[in-house]
């Protein structure tokens, strides 16, 4: 049973009672809250998602709650809580969907260091997988969302996840961060794609989240491999160019943006290390979405070519 | 439902545990911030391949977490090292990063926040600006935090290091110096043993290190860690116990530091929830397991409920009593009634901070 076959009384029932239970790629979350404005939206950004009800294991139990007391009315707030912890100042509460979204990542980089974690988009054609890490600002999100649309399916946009067996990514499929410019670009992007009310004024600006295709989402299971590293960079008018990067250079990318690099030592300098082995690399300057898709469509199908 | 004392205690018996068993288990372990001791504990037991998958990566993590903290303490020994040398000031760590520092047993998936370490009370001025030469910062904000730990504490205000990040607490003695228990700290510093890999660098002996942890323990108003230090010294008496002679030195080492009564209360509590070994004339000569008197049942009540998980799912009716007793208790314990008076009317009309930060994916956790 997916999340799109729960009435909206239902879902909002549920989310406000023991709390609605999904599965995000590998992990099991519970996500409760007693905000419920945020219902209907969280509803569609979740749409595909399986539920899980036979009460299995959980990972994380997590939920947006009001503030307490007078909190409720005077600039009402809203609280990020993990199994009844709460480990964040609370956030104006009309910020509490995105602060439920931030709240799981950081229970991914707070308690997984059985794979490590890069700060990076991923996207996959088939079994290969292009990473992104980029700084905020580079226009990760917003190509990250342009090809989710245009074929390639979404692993994850914030967090990718490799394994340190077999240094495949899981996919998460959990919804697209997108920031201020971006969420209008990609409104006339992609029109078809559910995109929130934007939220104002966050730590991050402006702030809308995409849901992920369903196709994204149906095949989340599918471990990837890593094909390319390309390291982005939105400059306005230039053309699409790809540059090669070094391994070297790429390894230090890749280090960088790896949230638990250090926690893991040796296995995460060898974890990084593989990656670099298998993958293409390139720095990548782009401004027009098409011309840039256009690129990344041209390196699956050499890839798969080989 | 105290699942995790139970898988602590017996780790063959988590072959019987279902899925919302498992669920649980972990999120009592998290709650009580032994997640990695409880993967260590499992999996020298040899019974890491009956654990299910969701719940292994759970517990798996946090035992990677805790090794990556190994290194960063010895590093954070050396750097001390460094910075006190020239004031001609040795490091000797307690607690946690002593145990990592040691090679103990007790160092098995310890999480912990800082380094503490011992020095001489009139050596606390140089110590401090010695450290604040090497980018060490003390972080009490207000002017009442700092008068209060300077006058009635019995460490400086904590420190951080302004690039590294990393804390530290400096003891001048183990317990306050208003507390009503008085060890004296020349003691602990004239038996403390230099560590044979890395040179300069001290700890408190073994019977120091098991003493502290019990007055600390029995000193602490804030039940979060209580169980994580009674497993410590589960490890540190289970450690002591390969020579059995120790027993004995141990039992005098408390009465000459004043501290016979927090060893009889860790001894007790040890042996009852955690089942450490007990040799029969040790209990009899500390009366650690007799069941006399109102105030020891009253103890009884009050720890059976802290020296839990402190998870929603091992709470009953009298937790939040007990949670509050113990906070009185500890303040009782550690100041004269005019001091508590002042204090807690302090920390009433000036509430301190919450303890939270922004959130931010970019953080580590």
């Amino acid at each position: 049973m997916k999340i799109r076959d729960l009435s909206l009384a239902e879902f909002r029932a549920r989310l406000g009672g023991d709390g609605i239970r999904l599965a995000t790629g590998p992990f099991n979350c519970r996500l409760q809250s007693g905000i419920p404005e945020l219902a209907d939206e969280l509803a569609r950004l979740y749409a595909h998602h399986p539920l899980i009800d036979d009460k299995p294991f959980v990972d994380f139990h997590v939920g947006v709650q009001p503030g307490h007391g007078l909190r409720r009315w005077i600039a009402p707030q809203a609280r990020f809580v993990v199994d009844a912890v709460e480990p964040f100042t609370p956030l104006p509460r009309g910020q509490a969907l995105p602060m439920l979204e931030w709240g799981l990542n950081w229970c991914v980089t707070a308690y997984c260091h059985h794979i490590l974690v890069i700060h990076a988009a991923s996207v996959a054609r088939g079994k290969h997988a292009a990473i992104l890490p980029a700084p905020p600002g580079s226009g990760k999100s917003t190509l990250c969302a342009a090809l989710v649309n245009r074929g390639w399916r979404l692993l994850s946009d914030e967090l990718t996840l490799i394994r340190l067996d077999t240094g495949q990514i899981m996919g998460l499929a959990r919804p697209v961060n997108l920031k201020n410019a971006s969420i209008d670009i990609i409104r006339a992007y992609a029109p078809d794609a559910f995109l929130t009310r934007p939220i104002l004024d966050t730590t991050k600006g402006t702030v809308a989240l995409m849901a992920p295709t369903q196709a994204s989402v149906e095949t989340v299971g599918e471990w990837a491999d890593p094909a390319w590293m390309v390291l982005p960079r939105y400059r306005a008018g230039s053309d699409a160019t790809l540059t090669p990067m070094g391994s070297g250079a790429a390894f230090m990318q890749l280090a960088d943006n790896a949230m638990n690099y250090h926690v893991l030592g040796a296995r995460g300098f060898k974890a990084v290390g593989d990656i670099i082995d298998r993958t293409h690399n390139y720095s990548f300057e782009y401004s027009r979405l098409d011309d840039a898709i256009a690129v990344f469509d041209r390196l699956a199908a050499e890839g798969t070519a080989e | 439902m105290n699942l995790l004392i139970e898988a602590y205690r017996h780790p063959e018996s988590i072959r019987h545990l279902g899925t919302t068993d498992w669920d649980l288990l972990v999120r009592q372990a998290r709650h009580a911030n032994l997640v990695g001791r409880l993967f260590l504990r499992l999996q020298s037991a040899g019974v890491e391949a009956d654990i299910p998958e969701r719940p292994h990566n759970h517990l798996l993590s946090g035992a990677v977490m805790a090794s990556e903290q190994r290194h960063a303490i010895r590093r954070e020994a050396c750097f001390l090292r460094e910075a006190l040398k020239p004031a001609g000031i040795t490091v000797i760590l307690l607690k946690g990063a002593a145990y990592v520092a040691a090679g103990l047993p007790a160092a098995q998936g310890r999480l912990f926040s800082d380094v503490d370490i011992l020095l001489p009370k009139e050596r606390l001025g140089d110590a401090e600006s010695a450290l604040m030469l090497k980018g060490w910062a003390s972080t009490a904000t207000d002017d009442y935090d700092q008068r209060y730990y300077r006058r009635w504490m019995h460490e400086l205000p904590a420190m951080r290091h302004v690039f590294r990040g990393s804390a530290l607490d400096v003891h001048h003695t183990i317990l306050p110096p208003t507390a009503r228990l008085k060890p004296d700290a020349r003691l602990l510093i004239e038996a403390s043993v230099a560590l044979p890999d890395l040179p300069g660098v001290h700890t408190l002996s073994l019977p120091d290190l098991i003493l502290h942890s019990a007055s600390h323990l029995f000193h602490e108003g804030e039940p979060d860690n209580l169980l994580r230090d009674l497993t410590d010294l589960d490890l540190l008496l289970r450690h002591l116990a390969r020579d059995d002679a120790a027993w004995d030195g141990l039992l005098e080492r408390a009465m000459q530091l004043q501290l016979s009564g927090p060893l009889r209360l860790a001894l007790r509590y040890c042996h009852r929830l955690l089942g450490t070994p007990l040799p029969e004339r040790i209990a009899a000569r500390s009366h650690c397991l007799a069941d006399t008197g109102i105030v020891q049942r009253m103890l009884d009540g009050i720890y059976a409920r802290v020296l839990r998980p402190q998870h929603p799912s091992t709470a009953d009716a009298l937790t939040p009593l007990a949670r509050r007793s113990l906070y009185i208790r500890a303040h009782w314990l550690r100041m004269p009634p005019l001091l508590l008076a002042y204090h807690l009317a302090h920390k009433a009309i000036f509430p301190p901070k919450q303890k939270t930060h922004p959130l931010s994916t970019e953080q580590q956790g």
